[in-house]
């Protein structure tokens, strides 16, 4: 299994990221078919209105606003500090957690409500079996 | 409906004691508790034991076999950061429902040092830590706060002057885990754990325990009111939807909400407040809080810590026994301690950190995931 998998490229990270066979990942919500209510992740029912069996896939934009951010300085060991941890409001709905790179890590530098938008990279990380993934990050656009 | 008493209330100092068991610590606040109470185990109907980290070890029990073993009815109840004011009310509620007339709570944890949350894989794939973001605490409210920041203006220098003020109420209070001044510069210069939150932004943790004996109003008038502590609302709620909830934890709505309904459960407004115990377990969180709390307006909670609206001595005391900031927050206790500081001044026995002729009083805690529950005391 590992090994079919190594041969097949990377891993999504997280099962909201989606990689298909043709074209460019991206982040995949479900949203409430009764109440527009989105979520990351897959799941049944909504949490917002209590619909059942209502959740549609929907592919989120890669483009978006900051909403919040916070500058990591202290982490666990063998994870490289400073980072920013941001929270960010996709254009068209959905809201994602994820480091922002492609800026100082200074609080004068970041600007809440700027510009950003999602890529995809290889992670620098691997399972104990080796296998690569592929996460997304923010960066300002 | 007849009301609920707090008879008996105390706290060990907390600290580091890592040589003692959690059913010790938790015994030890309980004799405290019962002893304050003039009564003793075998008056005691039921007992609620809040504790986090031993949630599946039968704590109650095992406190019971430290200092009696009656046979009653133990309920052991986890409820992150608000377990210690979940074993109070559900005893609160066991005496109104009129099961009982003297029931024990329980709050004991015993912590480890570092950063709380965050964490490893799930069962498969890599840490997601440090590469989505970080769901370490500090960041997590780190990220609240600066929601505050964007929509006000909040400075860092304002989320640090919480702390500067929460150091000092516990220079005041000797069952606080420290007792030392620490000045702005002091603050905004310590180690940068998740901007803003700096080492001495983040509440201490420790090990600690606290309990309280909760009484019938019946019982209460056949035992003597005079040290009694009225409780005038119990109200928990949990995190009910909202649109960033499940991605950055709205610590907001659910206190807005259970602030609401203590407010009307009690018949008073947040100007009736002589103090207030709330969740400070990072100095930006106690920044919202005001406003959440409706201790000041909308985007005033800024100005209220600039100008010492909230320090000893200011129209709306908050924290004065140092807070999770500085007394130190030991998960499972934390919420009856908070009942302990604010029965304490409602007796008019804090000492110098005593919030004047104080008649009101109201605690506050917030479990990550969420869980709040507030309660309004009220002197006999
Ligand atoms: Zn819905």
């Amino acid at each position: 299994m590992a090994e079919q998998a190594k041969a097949s490229g990377p891993l999504p990270v997280v099962p909201f990221l989606r990689i298909p066979a043709e074209g460019a990942p991206y982040l995949e919500a479900r949203c409430c078919g009764k109440c527009g209510a989105i979520f990351l992740g897959e799941r049944e029912n909504c949490s917002k209105c209590g619909a059942r069996g209502e959740l549609e896939p929907k592919r989120l934009a890669n483009e978006g606003t900051l909403y919040v951010y916070s500058i990591v300085h202290r982490s666990f060991p063998g994870i490289e500090t400073p980072y920013v941890s941001c929270i960010v409001d996709l254009e068209g709905g959905g809201t994602v957690k994820g480091n922002l790179i492609g800026i100082e890590p200074d609080p004068a530098k970041i600007r809440m409500g700027m510009p950003v938008r999602t890529v995809f990279k290889v992670a620098p990380r691997k399972d104990a079996e080796g296998n690569e993934y592929l996460t997304y990050y923010f960066e300002p656009r | 409906m007849s009301d609920v008493y707090i008879l008996g209330v105390d706290m060990i100092k907390f600290g580091r004691f890592p040589e003692q068991t959690v059913p010790q610590l938790g015994a030890k606040a309980a004799l405290l508790a019962l002893d304050d109470a003039g009564l003793r185990i075998q008056d005691m109907e039921a007992l609620y034991c809040g504790n986090l980290y031993q949630a599946s070890g039968m704590v109650g029990q095992r406190i019971l076999q430290e200092i009696g073993q009656t046979g009653i009815p133990v309920v052991n109840v986890a409820n992150a950061c608000a377990t210690g004011a979940t074993a109070f009310r559900e005893a609160w509620m066991a005496i109104k429902a009129g099961a009982y007339d003297l029931v024990l709570a329980v709050g004991v944890e015993q912590m480890g040092k570092g950063l709380l949350g965050g964490g490893g894989a799930g069962k498969k794939g890599i840490p997601t830590e440090g590469l989505l973001g970080s769901g370490t605490m500090p960041t997590v409210f780190a990220e609240a706060g600066m929601e505050h920041a964007r929509k006000y203006g909040t400075t860092f220098e304002q989320f640090a002057k919480v702390s500067v003020k929460n150091h000092h109420h516990s220079t005041l209070n000797p069952k606080a885990m420290y007792q030392i001044e620490t000045p702005l510069e002091t603050v905004m210069n310590a180690e940068m754990i998740s901007y803003p939150n700096t080492k001495l932004m983040c509440s201490v943790n420790v090990d600690g325990s606290a309990a309280a004996v909760l009484c019938s109003e019946k019982k209460a008038r056949e035992l003597g009111m005079k040290r009694a502590v009225r409780v005038k609302a119990s109200v928990m709620t949990s995190d009910p939807y909202t649109e960033r909830d499940l991605v950055m934890p709205d610590v907001n709505t659910c206190t807005r909400r259970a602030a609401a309904k203590a407010y009307e459960m009690a018949g008073i407004s947040p100007q009736d407040l002589d103090l207030v115990e709330l969740h400070d377990c990072f100095a930006t969180a106690e920044i919202l809080h005001y406003e959440n709390l409706g201790l000041c307006a909308e985007g005033e909670a800024g100005r209220a810590i600039d100008e010492g609206w909230t320090a000893l001595g200011g129209r709306s005391p908050v924290n004065l026994s140092g807070g999770l900031l500085s007394k130190g927050h030991p998960l499972g206790a934390t919420g009856i301690a908070n009942l302990y500081e604010v029965a304490t001044h409602l007796r008019g026995e804090a000492g110098k950190r005593q919030a004047p002729d104080a008649r009101f009083g109201l605690t506050h805690v917030i479990g990550l995931g969420s869980a709040c529950a507030i309660h309004v005391l009220e002197r006999v």
